[in-house]
């Protein structure tokens, strides 16, 4: 066992895990964030997408003690807390961009990344920058549009800040 | 019928895009799948999977697992045999249908690699997984029944014991059966002048790959004992686990939480399911199993997989006069719970949407020592929708005419509706004509052959193909007497019951079982349309069978056809309830009360009181008529009286590069006519998936088997599902023929896509080349058979080895 502390969605946590215990693993089963997904074994499927230190990893691909000291936000603190969703979600809404909901707050994770790295990308950089999410119920076509309206209402949004 | 006339003139909801009522826990992580419950003391469990495709256990030594620290107790199929029941097929498609007896954990033989043999339940997921490890079981390896042709041959024995790997002959004969000519016949006079169009078809064999992995946990610790899993069907379990497990239907329940996609692959009574089931009974705690992607791939069951045998027979003129079908289909090593079902119900759709004078269908269901082979996306529709879309094409080549003319000299003119076809089925409404005239305006489809041609007597060195697709589809399972005279264990009607809140909200509960499709939110528009009430004050339960106590479950794109018309019958019926207390409380008579937009109104007068107002005044009950009840819900049965027959045409345009046979998917256009839409935002999810799917299946789906039954393409990283990189955007519209069948005038749509974009990928693709010598290419098209094509290969052959990485597939699509 080792002893880990590390930053949740804005919580301080602490505890003893296994080595070989997944940062999902850790986040699901000992913190009870079910909101993050798995769907798969082989880092192929984005399901379990969180930010690290701020850049979206999958996190059944990193240990537990190797996000020691880390800050880490998942899908559940996104919204703030007064319940304002992110412009991220909203879209995801508005255009309908899930079905299942099982690949959408890894999607959206990513998507924030996406958009923070990039503020308006093009339709073909939003499909190369999800291409490690699967979805299988959407067909793609209402995550691309969601995810660049969602850029649409995060520039609105900064320029309204900028001209206040 | 005449409902339609009585509806509320005002109708807000239907037609409306609303944003869905189930995003919102869904974007914020606030979801229940069933691997995020987690019980009180509750236990894991790990299933050891045999590695071979067939073989005798010869023993088991779970000593060292069972010693393991924090091991509660270890499972052999000997130690459950008297518990675990039996999973079983509901549609034995003749009398006489063959299959074996299938233990959910395997007893002294293993059938398939993949297939359970022990369990191991432990504290933790990870303490029985390891201690998994430790089961030694041995094996004496038989030889495995594999290629599907040599199976179907008898060769190799998948399950020695039945003595045939065939499961079953099933025909469907126009003459024999009064709906048209000798198929025999028709082949003959073609073949004196006409055209015979002789073809061989491989439906590859996919994966559902829904997202979520199935997860259940079973809690034996109550009076009841409860079933959470992720499953299409929790109402069919739950007869099931009674009908086979020996508990009374009345001490089960079965829930189906937040379900992430199923596309008929949780449309199963599961081997895992049922382990669970007798292993927490045996143990008397909470028990949960929840799989690996790995083993998703490898034991959920498996979709398509068929040869198809065509005859196409046509006057010279390209006048179709019959066709004849003979399909293998592969099962895998046991009969699904459709089972030989699937491949059936194509029967009807080889004809598609086409008149014709004569048709057979022979279909052979064949076991293997394979995953099983069970529901997929369409279910026999898109199998049968590919052949004849395909063909289509072929004739159009050999009389020398625009494929979709062939088409519109063959189809159904929208005057000839309803129209019973050569397979028997009456089409009630459709509109080929309008559906294609408005898919080749949005496509450009002149501007395009322009362009092909242009780019051929050039001789680009990328060529463009134009794909075309007009399907049909049946769907909305099903009547349930059409059912009984097919041998289906059950019905096909659907449950609903709408409970009248005190406060005004209204409690509906329906039989239909959601996973993705947003029942939620489209049946709330209907029943707050109906009742005139508040789209938010309708509340709509599912999934529980403690809830909704009676139901048939999600498949077949039957929810809103079959459950959308049992709300509204429940709905009418709360009405017409309510009407005489509504009189009451007015003082005037019943028959001078209407009803509309949420109020009951005295003719001729300003007087009227709401919906609510008389549901509130039953809840007081302190003033009622005499000899009524105080109560307004209503529940209603409906059983359909006919499939609905949704349609369209969808128009592909690719680009193939000759010189590496790589594919580029240009532009992607469907019109389709699924009647009355309540929802156009999920009607347009549901065809944007759908297309997907089937585009996945023409280019780079494929689960393959190595020479010893291994499943290669046993994980995400060799199993090649569309990433947003591979795939394009899409336009889509509707023509509306609303359906006479039920009151709504909905068709389905769930699997419209699906069954329509294969055929049109592959079309395009083999129009692009073509003229290079090429009639048909093997599905998954990778640019390798795209290049062997090129090079004078033929099509290629059926997949046989690993499929190919997907990093190359991804370098591919830069
Ligand atoms: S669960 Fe992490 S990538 Fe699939
Ligand atoms: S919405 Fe179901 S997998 Fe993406």
């Amino acid at each position: 066992m080792t002893r880990i502390n590390l930053r949740v969605d804005q919580e301080n946590v602490s505890d003893d895990v296994e080595p070989r215990m997944l940062l999902v693993q850790y986040l699901r089963e000992k913190l009870g964030k079910t909101g993050t997904v798995i769907g798969c074994d082989t880092s192929n499927c984005g399901a379990c997408t969180v930010h690290l230190n701020g850049r979206s990893v999958k996190s059944c691909n990193v240990l537990a003690v190797q996000a020691d000291g880390a800050v880490i936000d998942t899908i559940e603190r996104l919204a703030d807390d007064d319940g304002t969703l992110h412009p991220v979600q909203v879209a995801f809404r508005e255009c309908h961009g899930l079905q299942c909901g099982f690949c959408t707050p890894g999607m959206i994770m990513q998507a924030v990344d996406l958009l923070n790295e990039n503020p308006s990308p093009t339709e073909h950089e939003v499909r190369v920058g999800l291409e490690g999410n699967l979805c299988r119920c959407t067909g793609y076509h209402n995550i691309v549009k969601s995810v660049l309206y969602a850029a649409e209402l995060m520039q609105g949004a900064s320029k309204e800040g900028a001209n206040a | 019928m005449t409902a339609v006339q009585d509806a509320p003139a005002a109708s807000p909801e239907i037609g409306r895009d609303r944003r869905r009522k189930e995003d919102q826990r869904l974007i914020t992580g606030r979801t229940r799948w069933t691997d995020n419950i987690s019980l009180p003391g509750m236990l894991h469990m790990a299933i050891v999977r045999s590695p071979h495709a067939h073989a005798r256990i010869t023993g088991i030594d779970l000593d060292a697992a069972d010693k393991a620290i924090n091991i509660y107790d270890v499972f052999d199929g000997k130690k459950l045999q008297d518990t675990m029941g039996v999973l079983v097929n509901a549609w034995p498609i003749t009398p006489e249908q063959q299959a074996p007896t299938h233990y959910p954990l395997a007893v002294d033989r293993v059938a398939f690699a993949g297939q359970p043999v022990a369990v191991v339940v432990a504290r933790s997921a990870a303490e029985a997984r390891d201690a998994a490890e430790l089961v030694d079981i041995e094996y004496d390896v038989l030889p495995a029944a594999l290629d599907l042709k040599e199976a179907a041959e008898d060769k190799v024995l998948a399950h020695p014991d039945l003595g045939t790997n065939k499961v079953a002959f099933w025909q469907l004969d126009s003459a024999g059966q009064g709906s048209g000519r000798a198929i025999d016949e028709v082949i003959a006079e073609a073949r004196d002048g006409g055209i015979v169009i002789e073809r061989e078809y491989r439906q590859q064999r996919l994966i559902p790959a829904f997202m979520e992995p199935r997860s259940v946990i079973v809690d034996p610790t109550g009076e009841q004992i409860t079933m959470w899993s992720a499953t299409q069907i929790p109402h069919i379990t739950r007869f099931l686990l009674a009908a086979t497990t020996g508990v009374p239907e009345s001490k089960i329940r079965v829930i189906a939480p937040d379900v992430g996609g199923g596309f008929g692959g949780k449309l199963q009574t599961t081997p895992e399911e049922w382990i669970t089931w007798a292993v927490a009974r045996w143990i008397g705690k909470p028990v949960k199993y929840t799989e690996t992607r790995s083993e998703s791939l490898v034991s959920a069951h498996h979709g398509r997989d068929q040869w198809q045998r065509l005859t196409l027979a046509a006057t010279k003129e390209g006048r179709v006069t019959g066709l004849k079908v003979d399909l293998l289909a592969d099962m895998g090593a046991y009969v699904g719970v459709v089972g030989g079902g699937v491949p059936v119900l194509g029967a009807w759709m080889f004809n598609a949407i086409y008149k014709w004078e004569a048709y057979q269908f022979n279909c052979t269901p064949v076991l293997t020592n394979k995953t099983w082979v069970d529901a997929y996306r369409g279910a026999g529709r898109p199998e049968a929708t590919y052949a004849v879309e395909r063909l289509m094409d072929e004739l159009a080549v050999e009389v020398g005419m625009d494929p979709l003319e062939i088409r519109e000299m063959n189809w159904i003119k929208h005057e000839e509706f309803p129209f019973t076809t050569v397979a028997g089925m009456t089409y009630d409404s459709g509109n080929y004509e309008a559906a294609t005239a408005k898919a080749k305006e949005m496509f450009g489809y002149d501007a395009l052959r322009a362009e092909q041609k242009e780019r051929r007597d050039r001789g680009d060195r990328v060529q463009l193909g134009i794909g075309i697709s007009t399907f049909t589809e049946m769907c909305g399972l099903a009547p349930s007497r059409v059912l009984g005279q097919l041998n289906y264990g059950a019905g096909g009607w659907e449950h609903a019951t709408v409970r009248m809140l005190p406060t005004g909200k209204v409690e509906v509960i329906t039989g239909a079982s959601a996973h993705g499709q947003g029942h939620e939110t489209a049946f709330s528009q209907i029943v707050a349309d109906r009742l005139g009430v508040p789209f938010e004050d309708v509340e709509i339960l599912h999934g529980d069978t403690q809830v909704s106590h009676k139901g048939l479950d999600t498949y077949g794109s039957r929810s809103l056809v079959v459950g959308g018309e049992a709300l509204v019958l429940a709905a009418d019926k709360v009405i017409e309830k309510a009407k005489p207390l509504a009189a009451h409380l007015l003082e005037a008579n019943v028959e001078d009360l209407e009803f509309g937009n949420g109020r009951y109104s005295v003719r001729g007068t300003d007087q009227g009181m709401g919906i609510a107002e008389v549901a509130l005044a039953t809840f007081a009950a302190h003033n009622y008529p005499e000899g009524m009840e105080p109560g307004i819900d209503a529940e209603s049965t409906y059983d359909p009286i006919n499939f609905s027959f949704p349609h369209g045409t969808h128009l592909c345009a690719a680009e193939v590069d000759t010189e590496t046979g790589q594919i580029t998917l240009r532009k992607y256009v469907c019109c389709d006519d699924i009647g009355n839409i309540i929802n156009p935002l999920i009607v347009s999810g549901q065809v944007h998936g759908g297309i997907v799917q089937g585009i996945a299946q023409a280019l780079w789906e494929e689960a393959v088997y190595d020479d010893s039954g291994t499943l290669v393409s046993g994980s995400f990283v060799d199993y090649l599902l569309p990433t947003a990189a591979d795939t394009i955007s899409f336009e889509i519209d509707h023509t509306t023929s609303p359906s006479t069948t039920n009151t709504l005038g909905t068709k389905g749509v769930g699997e419209a896509g699906t069954i329509a974009a294969t055929p049109a990928v592959v079309n395009a693709v083999v129009d692009a080349i073509r003229h290079l010598g090429v009639n048909d290419i093997v599905m998954p098209m990778t640019p390798e058979r795209v290049w062997t094509a090129l090079q004078g290969g033929g099509r290629g052959t059926a997949t046989v080895e690993a499929a190919e990485p997907h990093f190359e597939g991804q370098e591919d699509s830069r």
